[in-house]
């Protein structure tokens, strides 16, 4: 990490990270280090170990092994005063539900020991903020999981905390309840919070972080920013053929020498290649006629893949 | 009618898998009542009740108001959560059963549940010889009988409401009062007329009043023939409100 | 008392305003309908006292007490009914509500994201369960003096020692929630809480029982408790009350102890 020592010292700092539940390592050993005013996420397949870091980092859950500092404290010390100046949102709404929605932000708020009038007055500019202010005194229960969503982040910000940490914030939400959320984090980052997110979206990592890790297995297989691992990790290009055969595979070979790499898939073949036009004209030339062919720029999903294979992780 | 044991064999098989837990707040609880109320506080009761010892006198009581409590169990939280959290009364809907099917395969396990705890608890009072008469075998279908004019009604009442905090209003005001004051630990007689009047209209105390006539063998006459009636009535009106209120929930 | 509880711990700065904050939690999460609730909490021992005390007194009448005073059967029962709801207001709070909030709802992790730790969660909840505990004692004992079964001299007397009962008992009752494996073991829990109920001297004085008998009940906390407020509200203290008094000190600093040391544990994995 050359550029850590641009803004002096980093709000959390990682190193040697281990989390061990009985005989099973979720994060084996891990060097993270984020910066005061930087979106950083982790990226990774289910049990990645994504979810045991955040509980680190969220001082409920003690490291077993190595150093871990939270905006230079120390967290089996110093709990209580670092998750003071932490929001945090969970993977699974855990919303009150014999509470109402505003009622929701005032009695958490009173958890930090912020006064009541003060809580409060906070409460609704949050609801304003994440446009709930027209359900203030509805219970939760009613509320479709967007609203909870934006209800859980709005709780998070009751303190006005330094760092949010995010454990998959659009999860299960709908196209509009996902941008609506996006928009929202994305006004935090610019007031300067802090954020921390996990998610396995490819799309909400490149939209929302300046920089990743990608986890796999407990550690850490590629860190840098969405665009650096793209160059690194695949090409600018994919192009995607699909040929009327059973047998994909058939074609592999007469396609290797054209790209940088190809991979065969079971319905399709991928060419991850600089240029993609100059490529599919090549095919064309050469009379190998796919049934479809689709030309795209190469994604963080790409990477991922790549980094974390295509067997599926439960 | 077939299809309603279907739904029976369903219930049946996951009460194999819980059957250990219930066994103890079913059948532990009524033994520890009987022996820590019918001899303990019989002992200070030198004069008996209406010319039996009290022990004797309270059993057939407690089996009654056992059958109440193991139906109320039944028809309150389980009903409740099939509706709300557990969603298995509109899995079985999908299925092709009617509405009576699964009301009516429900109550059926209901009623095995009740017979289950009053024949073990029967079986029990025989050994401490408070049982009178063989007449007392009786108790069974009376048990059966007073387990569904709660069940049935209850069961409804499960359906209708939203949250646990209703279920627990109900035990509270209706069925802890309904057990403390239908003649099973004092005879009915002794309580002020108003609420006496509340006591017969109840269905436990008539569930009581024939199990202790059947454990003590006396005829219960035809004053018994319209206990017996009034019960049935209470079940048939149950039966009605329940197969509405699951109508409402289940065909939309 | 705290010091001897959470020996390890460093800081106790902000310690009793955290705490509060989780009871005032459940202040504003009472509904309409809990509140009935609370009634029926309230309504119960007093169902008990007309049914039992009144009720099958009559077949019973009089009762000596182990000093030999005699007393009517009602206000023998009543003291006894009013230490039982103590502990099954304390044992509902701090068990079976306890176990559905962390469960059931994940209240608890939304808290511990928070600066509150889980030893002051268990001190609100339990703070809390007092408060509840405590308004229905008081009304039950403007019950007792309404019939006549104590004067409200003694009446003001025996408050602390219920509240002393509660705490005894919520106490014990964390300790005892952070063992529970799944709702199963609530089963336990209330066949054990109903065998105390009709063992520990409440309907029948401890001296009608077997020797041995005798002994393991008069070695139960339910036992201690009943005999404490019973020898208030009957006018017969003497030096076994305070035996009392110490016994429901050391079951309450104990639960305290039990309960903070595996707290942290059961809800910081």
């Amino acid at each position: 990490m050359t550029s850590s020592t641009q803004s002096g010292t980093p709000l959390i700092h990682a190193r040697g990270l281990v989390k061990r539940f009985e005989s099973f390592t979720a994060v084996d050993g891990i060097d993270v280090d984020v910066r005061a005013g930087e979106a950083f996420g982790f990226l990774g397949p289910n049990g990645a170990g994504k979810s045991s870091t955040m509980r680190m980092i969220g001082c409920v859950s003690p490291p077993t092994e190595g150093v871990l500092r939270i905006l230079g404290l120390d967290p089996r010390r110093d709990g209580p005063a670092i998750r003071a100046r932490l929001g945090v949102c969970p993977q699974l709404d855990n919303l009150d539900v014999e509470l109402t929605v505003r009622e929701n932000l005032t009695t958490y708020a009173r958890f930090f020991g912020i006064p009541r009038k003060v809580a409060r007055a906070r409460a609704d500019e949050l609801l304003d903020f994440v446009q709930l202010t027209e359900r203030a005194g509805s219970r939760v229960e009613p509320l479709s999981g967007g609203m909870k969503r934006r209800l859980t982040i709005a709780r998070a910000l009751v303190n006005e905390p330094d760092i949010v940490l995010l454990d998959e914030p659009t999860t299960g939400l709908d196209p509009q309840a996902r941008h609506l959320v996006w928009e929202r984090l994305f006004r935090l980052k610019q007031q300067g919070v802090t954020l921390v997110l996990t998610t396995h979206y490819m799309d909400e990592a490149e939209q929302l972080c300046d920089r990743l890790v990608v986890m796999d297995g407990g550690r850490i297989v590629a860190e840098g920013s969405p665009r650096s691992l793209i160059e690194q990790y695949s090409t600018r290009e994919v192009v995607e053929l699909r040929f009327p055969t059973e047998d994909q595979g058939a074609y592999a070979a007469k396609l290797s020498e054209l790209a940088d790499r190809v991979e065969v898939l079971p319905d399709r073949i991928l060419l991850y290649v600089a240029d993609g036009d100059a490529v599919l004209a090549e095919v064309h030339r050469r009379l190998l006629n796919p049934a479809s062919a689709l030309v795209r720029r190469s994604s963080l999903e790409d990477v991922f893949l790549h980094l974390t294979g295509r067997t599926l992780v439960d | 009618m077939t299809a309603s044991a279907y739904v029976l064999e369903y219930h049946l098989v996951n009460y194999r898998r819980t059957w250990r837990s219930s066994a103890l707040s079913t059948l532990v609880l009524p033994l520890l009542t009987m022996v820590g109320f019918g001899l303990g506080v019989g002992g200070y009761v030198t004069g008996g009740v209406d010319g039996v010892s009290y022990l004797d006198w309270m059993v057939p009581g407690l089996i009654a108001s056992t059958a109440v409590q193991a139906a109320i169990g039944e028809s309150t939280w389980p009903v409740l959560s099939y509706f709300e959290w557990l969603k298995v009364y509109f899995a079985q809907a999908a299925a092709p059963l009617r509405v009576a099917d699964i009301l009516g395969g429900h109550l059926a396990f209901m009623m095995f549940r009740v017979l289950l705890s009053v024949a073990a608890f029967l079986l029990v009072a025989a050994l401490f010889g408070t049982l009178r008469s063989p007449w007392a075998v009786a108790v069974l279908p009376i048990a059966v009988l007073t387990g569904l004019a709660v069940a049935a009604p209850v069961t409804a009442y499960s359906a209708s409401v939203s949250s646990d905090s209703y279920l627990a209003i109900l035990i509270r005001f209706a069925v802890l009062p309904m057990s403390l004051f239908s003649g099973v630990f004092f005879p009915v007689e002794s309580l002020p007329g108003p609420l006496r009047a509340v006591a017969y209209f109840l269905p436990l105390w008539h569930g009581v009043d024939l199990s202790r006539a059947a454990t003590l063998g006396v005829a219960p006459g035809l004053d018994g023939l319209w206990q017996l009636l009034y019960l049935f009535a209470w079940c048939a009106a149950g039966w009605f409100l329940a197969l509405r209120r699951f109508r409402r929930r289940l065909v939309v | 008392m705290l010091t001897l509880v959470l020996p390890r711990l460093l800081s106790f700065e902000g310690m009793g305003r955290r705490s509060a904050s989780v009871a005032e939690r459940n202040v504003a999460a009472l509904g309409s309908a809990y509140w009935l609730v609370m009634l029926g909490g309230f309504l119960e021992p007093v169902l008990y006292l007309f049914s039992i005390g009144v009720g099958v007194g009559k077949l019973i009448g009089d009762i000596t007490l182990p000093g030999g005073e005699v007393v009517d059967y009602a206000t023998f029962v009543a003291p006894a009914m009013l230490a039982a709801s103590a502990m099954s207001g304390a044992l509902s709070e701090t068990t079976f509500n306890f176990f559905g909030k962390m469960k059931f709802m994940r209240l608890y992790d939304g808290m511990l994201a928070t600066p509150v730790r889980p030893i002051e969660i268990a001190l609100g909840e339990l703070g809390w369960a007092m408060i509840r505990g405590n308004i229905y004692s008081a009304a039950f004992l403007v019950i007792m003096v309404a019939m006549d079964l104590t004067t409200p001299a003694r009446a003001l007397a025996a408050f602390p020692a219920t509240v002393l009962v509660g705490f005894a008992f919520g106490a014990a009752g964390m300790a005892t929630a952070t063992l529970i494996r799944s709702w199963q073991d609530f089963d336990l829990i209330g066949s054990a809480q109903f065998a105390l109920f009709l063992f520990s001297g409440t309907f029948v004085p401890a001296t009608a029982y077997p020797e041995v008998v005798r002994w393991l009940v008069e070695v139960t906390p339910l036992y201690r408790s009943v005999d404490l407020v019973r020898g208030i509200t009957t006018g017969t203290v003497g030096w076994i009350q305070v035996v009392d008094v110490l016994y429901l000190l050391v079951l309450t600093a104990l639960g305290l102890t039990v309960a903070g040391r595996r707290m942290g544990r059961l809800l910081c994995k």
